[in-house]
């Protein structure tokens, strides 16, 4: 076997052997600097972080099953800086007295998923795009009983678990017609022998698409969210909404570029379309109804999976770069809230809405920092979250047919929409007055710390054009990753 | 008698129905977990059957069914460690009692 191809994946390399450093913490260090293994992690994590910016290794590898790119590179850096602020909000909530004793495990298995789902990022073949997957999804039923003292921590993980398996078993079933229909696993193999719509093709797209469309919580797939992302711990529940989200997002794009390319308009066009016309909707009619904060994050979070989904249906390099960017922007954002959450919660144990009545009379810096996250998954000019929607739709538009225009309109009405529900909780928080409102909350520093990421992340991405600018040129070299649309 | 590639496939197909027929009604979270089961490893068979008869020359299929086995025995040693916690808490694995967290 040739060992060199490992050096076609440094940033996995780098994630391993992060991990096993962790670990070895973990299992040998006595009991008395077990306290100080959150922070480890944490700064061990952020020094990788910072290498793997270096962009190095591009090339196939184990016969071309692995594929490392300048875009799977960006992607990876994208959600290395979001799972970078997830371990930060961390710190303090795994040195509770009732979680310390399994801190170590809550650290391996958030870096052995993300390690799944590099993989999946990079994956060229349905085997390992399978075991990426499972890799990612599984680890994460075992989070979200993290919580050992709160029943809906057990209900969530059991609601979560039976999901996935399913799920999987419907993805898997789909892969094995198209096995039947191309006689390959590989998604280039796959494109050129599969070019004529049939209906057993069909299935087996709709099976695929079902199968990674629970993953992402696309619509007529979501009913497992609300309640997975309400009883797991607000740590797990932000890497689930945030990371696992836009990975899967990422990788959904790849198999159904890759794949099946080659049977865009004649397939999966307007499956693809009327899913994002529900999940846009859907998600945004529920989430105005939620009083706890976490389920409304939750819808809210479906109905902006709707959104990543633009840039996939838009079948081009701008696309491509749109839907990193809004990525990039949605880690900013959704991890702004979910800190706030976090400290109130773990202050407080408060997570509905009418607990946030007055919050700016005692906290000002709490409550300032959430309106900034509403304002940006909102889509208010000057923060991040408006360039984002902004070349998300002109990404989509670009693809030119009058059906496309119809689907970046309804999008775009269901922005307005959005803004009533982001609205209520910047409502609640500055113009409700409440005699007993949350005290003032004294946060950790690496709370703090986190919390000043996503703001300036918030407010500065979306100033800095030469960020979109550098996505676009590192995808416009890809031109030829897209196949020709049949 | 010639065995063909239907005769292996319908089988396959209506246990995968009847694993979601399972999961869609059972009560009990050990059944679910084996309705999981059947549809699992009625994609296993899928795999077999288009490598023997379709491409014989290959053996991806086969791969892919040794790697979808480990992967179907880590879910359920996973989801019965799940279904184990949940039991400590309400001493019950019907799934219509755990139903606090809706709407």
């Amino acid at each position: 076997m040739d060992y060199s191809q490992f050096l076609m994946m440094p940033q996995e390399i780098g994630l391993l052997l992060v991990f096993l450093l962790v670990f070895l913490y973990d299992t040998f260090m006595p009991q008395r600097s077990q306290r100080m293994l959150p922070l480890f992690t944490t700064i061990l994590f952020a020094i990788y972080t910072v290498l793997a910016f270096i962009p190095m290794g591009f090339g196939e590898a184990f016969g071309a099953m692995f594929e490392s790119t300048p875009a799977t590179w960006v992607m990876k850096n994208v959600l290395n800086v979001g799972v970078f602020i997830v371990l930060l909000q961390a710190v303090k909530w795994t040195n509770d007295d009732f979680v310390s004793v399994r801190r170590g495990e809550f650290y391996e298995l958030i870096l052995l998923t993300l390690f799944g789902m590099f993989l999946m990022i990079s994956s060229r073949h349905f085997l390992l795009f399978v075991i990426g997957l499972e890799t990612a999804s599984l680890p994460i039923a075992a989070l979200a009983a993290f919580e050992k003292r709160y029943y809906e921590s057990r209900e969530a993980a059991a609601k979560y678990v039976f999901t996935a398996i399913f799920s999987s078993a419907i993805f898997m079933l789909g892969i094995s017609f198209v096995y039947g229909l191309a006689g390959t696993l590989y998604f280039n193999d796959i494109a050129m022998a599969v070019t004529t719509a049939n209906p057993l093709l069909i299935v087996a797209v709709a099976f695929v698409i079902a199968g990674v469309g629970y993953k992402l919580s696309l619509v007529p797939f979501h009913q497992w969210t609300a309640d997975v992302y309400q009883g797991a711990p607000t740590a797990v529940t932000s890497y689930l909404s945030v990371i696992s989200k836009g990975a899967a997002a990422f990788a959904f794009l790849v198999i159904l570029v890759q794949a099946f390319g080659s049977i865009y308009s004649q397939v999966w066009e307007w499956m693809l379309y009327a899913i994002i016309v529900l999940t846009i909707t859907i998600g945004n009619l529920f989430a105005m109804r939620q009083r706890n904060l976490k389920r409304f994050l939750a819808y809210s979070s479906i109905s902006q999976a709707g959104y990543i989904m633009l840039g996939v249906i838009a079948y081009s390099t701008v696309g491509m770069a749109s839907m990193m960017y809004y990525v990039l922007v949605y880690i900013f954002s959704n991890l702004a809230a979910f800190g706030v959450i976090a400290v109130i919660e773990r202050a407080t144990g408060k997570v509905t809405m009418d607990d946030y009545n007055g919050l700016f009379r005692t906290n000002p810096w709490l409550a300032f920092t959430m309106m900034l996250a509403m304002f940006s998954l909102g889509g208010i000019p000057p923060f991040a979250g408006f360039f984002s929607k902004f070349f998300i739709f002109m990404g989509a538009a670009n693809q030119g047919t009058v059906a496309i225009y119809v689907l970046v309109f309804i999008a775009l009405v269901n922005t307005i929409i959005s803004l009533y529900y982001y609205l209520l909780v910047v409502k609640a928080m500055f113009i409700r007055q409440d005699d007993c409102a949350v005290p003032y909350i004294d946060s950790h520093w690496t709370e703090e710390l986190g919390l000043t990421i996503c703001v300036m992340g918030i407010i500065a991405v979306g100033l800095a054009s030469g960020i979109y600018a550098f996505l676009n040129q590192t995808t416009a070299s890809m031109a030829s990753f897209f196949p020709a649309i049949g | 008698m010639n065995l063909t590639l239907l005769m292996y496939l319908i089988p396959s197909i209506i246990m995968f129905g009847c694993g979601v027929y399972g999961f869609l009604t059972r009560k009990n979270m050990i059944a679910i977990m084996i309705s999981l089961e059947l549809m699992l490893n009625s994609v296993d068979i899928n795999f077999v059957v288009f490598n023997r008869f379709l491409f014989p020359g290959q053996f991806e299929g086969m791969f892919f069914t040794l790697f979808a086995i480990a992967i179907a025995a880590a879910e359920t040693a996973l989801a019965l460690a799940i279904i184990i916690n949940v039991f400590r808490a309400i001493k019950n694995v019907d799934i219509n009692q755990i139903n606090k967290l809706k709407f």
